[in-house]
């Protein structure tokens, strides 16, 4: 069963114009790395030249923060739902 | 979590009062004590701007007995198309005095203390100290740093909201068991990453949604009602209106609520890049033509390509006669059409856009190349005012 990534307006553009996307992996890792093969851009968005997570990009594995589990290695079961919020500062 | 006082500390409601707030003081949970509460509480927005004036405006009508604001900008026509605090007649006031008329208006009973002056590392310690809690409605990282540090040095609670084009974010941060600002963003993203609300637009209607929140919460934690918005990040998305909330926790290692190694205000703008950044920029030295040079070199008949960078919704806005576009969301595809023999002059809104394009340029190679200074809106001001501003 297909993961569902769920990106906010600011980096659709750099994953073709969609905010939602179905992806496969068995880890948050995985799944970033499946979307970002579709859209190179947007992984440079998701992911460091490490390949780890920015400190200002967060990703909400159904609703619970992944830094606070195994980062990228945090396991994803089947119909899982990532949030990726990023760092936004207008008012 | 609540900074509800005492009743003993509460002071009384006129009859003018009473019947003001009748609708707050029949609902049993707010009451009597919960407007005494309202009128003894001192709120400290940080912005009077988009999600300050949402804000303002709806805690001065709660009956918020003390309203600081902080906020050094004027009133631009700009700021109208959200900034509901501010109208027409006040464009070029200073934005703290027509907000303190508007509240005033609204509710003759809040005191407004106006603070005209950037909240900064000198400042923010003197200022927060005297308030319960502060409302962040700023539009930078830095000063977001910087309300969260003081906030947590002082044990403020800060009522965070921030948005973007059509989306927002709001929690409530830094009370004594809930995480702080730095626990959810570690680092500011690097200058430049994520456009303001200036460069990038915003939806006007999205501030008064995020901003109501705000004040949502603001009201809950002065009066101790219901269930803060403590240890959630409420996300909206105003295109599919979907609310929906992430669990925020305390970080252990955060060096400001955690292992309190933050014990005073740093340099917010070298904490967020920003000091190197305008070095670095300083020291590559993009070469840049005033809009009168343009002009000139224009009315010779000197061959230029002249490159239009923006998107094409600002494209349709208006442009230069003559100019052609090469958004910069896909300059890479439109690097093939220029020709590095020509002079070319790159231009966008306000000059920023177009720097960045000058710098791929030269990387490429091109050696006759300038920035248009101030972009097609000083262009408007110094050359053609046919063309709009915006």
């Amino acid at each position: 069963m297909a993961i569902t990534l769920r990106l906010p307006t600011v980096l659709a553009k750099a994953a073709g114009g969609q905010t939602v996307h179905q992806a496969k992996g068995a880890t948050v890792g995985d799944v970033v790395a499946d979307v970002s093969a579709k859209y190179p851009e947007l992984g440079t968005r998701l992911r460091d030249a490490k390949g780890e997570p920015y400190p200002y990009v967060i990703f909400y594995l159904d609703d619970e923060d992944i830094r606070f589990q195994n980062g990228f290695k945090t396991p994803v079961p089947d119909g899982a739902e990532i949030v990726v919020v990023p760092a936004i500062a207008g008012g | 979590m609540s900074i509800a006082r005492p009743v003993s500390e509460l002071p009384p409601l006129s009859q003018e009062e009473i019947l003001r707030y009748s609708r707050h003081l029949i609902i049993p949970d707010v009451g009597l004590k919960g407007q005494r509460r309202l009128k003894a509480a001192r709120v400290l927005m940080v912005g009077a701007g988009g999600l300050g004036s949402p804000i303002g405006l709806y805690l001065a009508a709660a009956g918020v007995g003390t309203l600081g604001i902080v906020e050094f900008d004027t009133v631009d026509v700009t700021n109208l198309q959200r900034q509901v605090l501010h109208g027409t007649k006040d464009v070029g006031r200073k934005k703290v005095e027509s907000a303190r008329e508007r509240i005033h208006d609204v509710n003759p009973h809040v005191q407004v203390i106006p603070y005209e002056t950037r909240l900064t590392s000198d400042n923010a310690l003197e200022i927060i100290k005297g308030y319960d809690l502060v409302v962040d409605g700023t539009d930078n990282f830095q000063t977001r740093y910087l309300v969260n540090d003081a906030c947590v040095i002082l044990g403020k609670p800060n009522v965070y909201g921030s948005i973007f084009r059509f989306e927002g974010q709001s929690t409530v941060f830094c009370t004594t068991e809930g995480p702080c600002y730095r626990c959810l963003y570690p680092e500011p993203p690097p200058p430049g990453m994520v456009p303001s609300c200036a460069e990038g637009g915003v939806l006007g209607i999205l501030p008064g949604l995020l901003g109501l929140v705000q004040a949502t919460e603001t009201v809950k934690l002065i009066t101790g009602i219901g269930e803060a918005l403590v240890g959630r990040l409420l996300l909206v998305d105003a295109l599919r209106m979907q609310f929906r909330t992430v669990k925020l926790r305390k970080d252990p290692r955060c060096p400001a609520c955690g292992t309190h190694e933050i014990k005073e205000l740093v340099d917010y703008e070298q904490f967020c890049g920003i000091r190197g950044a305008e070095e670095a920029e300083s020291v590559n030295g993009i070469p840049t033509i005033t809009p009168v040079e343009l002009a000139a070199r224009r009315k010779k008949g000197d061959d230029l390509d002249l490159v239009d960078v923006r998107e094409p919704n600002e494209w349709e806005i208006g442009r230069i006669e003559g100019a052609r576009l090469a958004p910069l969301s896909s300059f890479a595809e439109s690097l093939s059409t220029m020709d590095s023999a020509r002079d070319v002059v790159v231009y966008c809104k306000v000059g920023a856009r177009s720097a960045r394009v000058v710098r791929q340029l030269q990387a490429a190679g091109f050696k006759r190349v300038w920035n248009l200074a101030g972009g097609i809106n000083r262009w408007s001001e110094e050359v053609d005012p046919s063309v709009p501003r915006y």
